[in-house]
């Protein structure tokens, strides 16, 4: 059973002193889907960031499985809130994706993304058209855990059920553990297995 | 969490019922209508190959009022036109738009003279986030404006320092630029801004997401105590909750058109008494109340050809929905749908 494993990570920007996260421990399961909750400002996103080595000058140890996670490839991917500041505006929905893997057309098909939004520039798609192929993005067959950042904090309640549903069946079918991290309670409630609150600076 | 935010607005609402005078002269009021929109249409005009013009509806046949006192809560999805309907009542459209239809602002017609004359102070606009401040200029110089008369601009500066206060916001706030801001303080900040002028309409676009619930309810409660002075707001949203949560009466938009206006109360428990399929499935899909799947994506305004905009979705079409577009209808109490069925979704759940 795979599990990713964060070891009191501690994190300042730098520049600033103030300390981030202190002595922060967090694991996620294959298969599990766990909340994280907390105030703004109480270093959700950073964690997430760090997990996904968006950020590297941290203390404390990530590892995946007993194992540190410096492949070229990392297991742990992040989406984020907003799709339309993560894909390049210069290239083409197909390029974008490409750059992680070649999906093929059952998970394209899946999250009902038509052959012709390929060939489209991010900005002729809208909001919740972007985030799913952000999604289909993370979901290269070597992710085992991904770390959902308020990825449906912007779109409407129809889109956000649509977004989840596939999100968890896909998890569940690859046996992948989620982190989601989100303001909206009956959300986490209705998703998560497990919840984690984080404070301010003395977590969870 | 709906309940307490309730009690928590209950109490607002007290404090201002411990002043009688104030009560008695507010309940004898007749609200007073602040702004009233008839048969708006939004167009937009685009070159598409060589010379070829081609012209897109984005907002359709749209009819809304604002009273005095009055939350009007304008909710849907990203594209279906709600943002834009703002822009058009402060004004401020691209130029390769058109609007069409009447707008009235306190018994006047609101032209495009008038909305330059009334915006940022009459009408007032808060803003989605701090970004829509010039960042390199100092609060207190973008609250106060340009002002030449050094008198008057001392008064501003006074009234600014009174807003600031009712916000718990630091007297030296204005000598900070943007970037310096919390999230926090920047709300309040953006709230301060469009106070400052005392307007009677205020459009809030976007003023919820990405918030923690402290801070939600915070701004939502900041929107309650505006009305309850007696500002008109328009609260544009696609947060079902915080609509629900402050909003007199909620607006539903989907691909430009107003498919319902329905009284806040009815969005509650199963949802029976909302009015559109549309409707009844946004509120069916949150996590609260179900998180039901339902397929399909909002069509763009120029994809839909003669038929009812939400034919493709709809999951209780007849044959009529095909092949037109269903009439905004009355249904009494001020409450309208744009449905085919009307009999089926309405009289059904009376």
């Amino acid at each position: 059973m795979a599990k990713l494993k964060a070891d009191k990570i501690s994190f300042k920007y730098s520049g600033n002193n103030k300390l981030i996260l202190k002595d922060l421990s967090i694991s996620l399961k294959d298969n599990q889907v766990k909340g994280l909750v907390g105030e703004s400002g109480s270093g959700k996103s950073t964690i997430c960031k760090i997990l996904a080595a968006y950020e590297d000058n941290f203390q404390g140890k990530i590892q995946v499985d007993g194992l540190s996670t410096n492949s070229k490839f990392n297991p742990i991917q992040l989406i984020f809130q907003h799709p339309e500041k993560t894909m390049n505006p210069k290239w083409k929905m197909k390029q974008s994706l490409e750059e992680s893997w070649s999906a093929d057309n059952d998970i394209l098909e899946k999250f009902g993304i038509k052959e012709s939004w390929l060939n489209r520039w991010p900005n002729e798609l809208s909001g919740g058209e972007l985030q799913r192929f952000s999604i289909i993005r993370a979901l290269n067959p070597k992710t085992r855990f991904i770390i959902a950042d308020e990825i449906t904090t912007g779109l409407d309640a129809v889109t956000q059920v649509q977004i989840w549903q596939l999100l968890l069946s896909i998890a569940k079918e690859r046996k992948m553990g989620i982190l989601v991290v989100s303001h909206d309670k009956p959300l986490i409630n209705e998703i998560c297995d497990e919840v984690v609150y984080l404070n301010d600076i003395n977590n969870v | 969490m709906l309940k307490d935010e309730n009690n928590e607005w209950i109490n607002v609402n007290n404090e201002v019922n411990d002043n009688k005078e104030i009560y008695n002269k507010a309940k004898n009021r007749v609200p007073k209508v602040l702004l009233s929109a008839s048969n708006i249409s939004i167009s937009f005009s685009q070159y598409s190959k060589g010379l070829k013009k081609i012209v897109l509806n984005v907002v359709e046949n749209l009819d809304l009022s604002v009273h005095e006192g009055e939350i009007v809560a304008i909710l849907g999805s990203s594209g279906s036109g709600k943002s834009l309907l703002a822009h058009a009542i402060l004004g401020i459209l691209p130029g390769n738009s058109v609007l069409k239809g009447e707008m009235e602002y306190n018994g006047q017609i609101l032209d495009q003279k008038l909305k330059e004359e009334l915006r940022g102070n009459e009408i007032a606009l808060i803003p989605q986030s701090v970004d829509f401040l010039d960042p390199l200029m100092k609060i207190g110089d973008q609250i106060i404006g340009d002002i030449e008369d050094e008198k008057e601009k001392e008064e501003k500066r006074k009234e600014m320092i009174k807003v600031f206060k009712n916000y718990d916001l630091r007297e030296d706030t204005a000598y900070l630029y943007p970037f310096q801001l919390s999230g926090g303080m920047a709300r309040k900040v953006l709230f301060s801004i469009a106070l400052i002028n005392n307007p009677s309409l205020i459009i809030a676009d976007e003023p919820t997401p990405g918030l923690d619930e402290k801070s939600l309810n915070e701004t939502l409660n900041y929107l309650k105590i505006m009305a309850n002075e007696g500002k008109g707001i328009v609260l544009i949203t696609h947060d079902i909750h915080a609509a629900v949560s402050v909003a007199n009466k909620i607006a539903i938009f989907y691909s430009g058109y107003l498919i319902e206006l329905n009284e806040t109360k009815n969005f509650n428990k199963n949802g029976d008494k909302l009015l559109h399929p549309y409707t009844k499935a946004l509120y069916k899909s949150l996590p609260q109340n179900g998180f039901q799947l339902f397929e399909g994506s909002q069509p763009m305004n120029i994809e839909i050809e003669n038929q009812c905009v939400y034919y493709d979705r709809c999951n209780q079409s007849i044959k009529e929905c095909k092949y037109s577009n269903p009439e905004l209808t009355e249904i009494g109490n001020g409450m309208k749908v744009r449905c085919h069925r009307l009999d089926n979704t309405y009289l059904n759940n009376k």
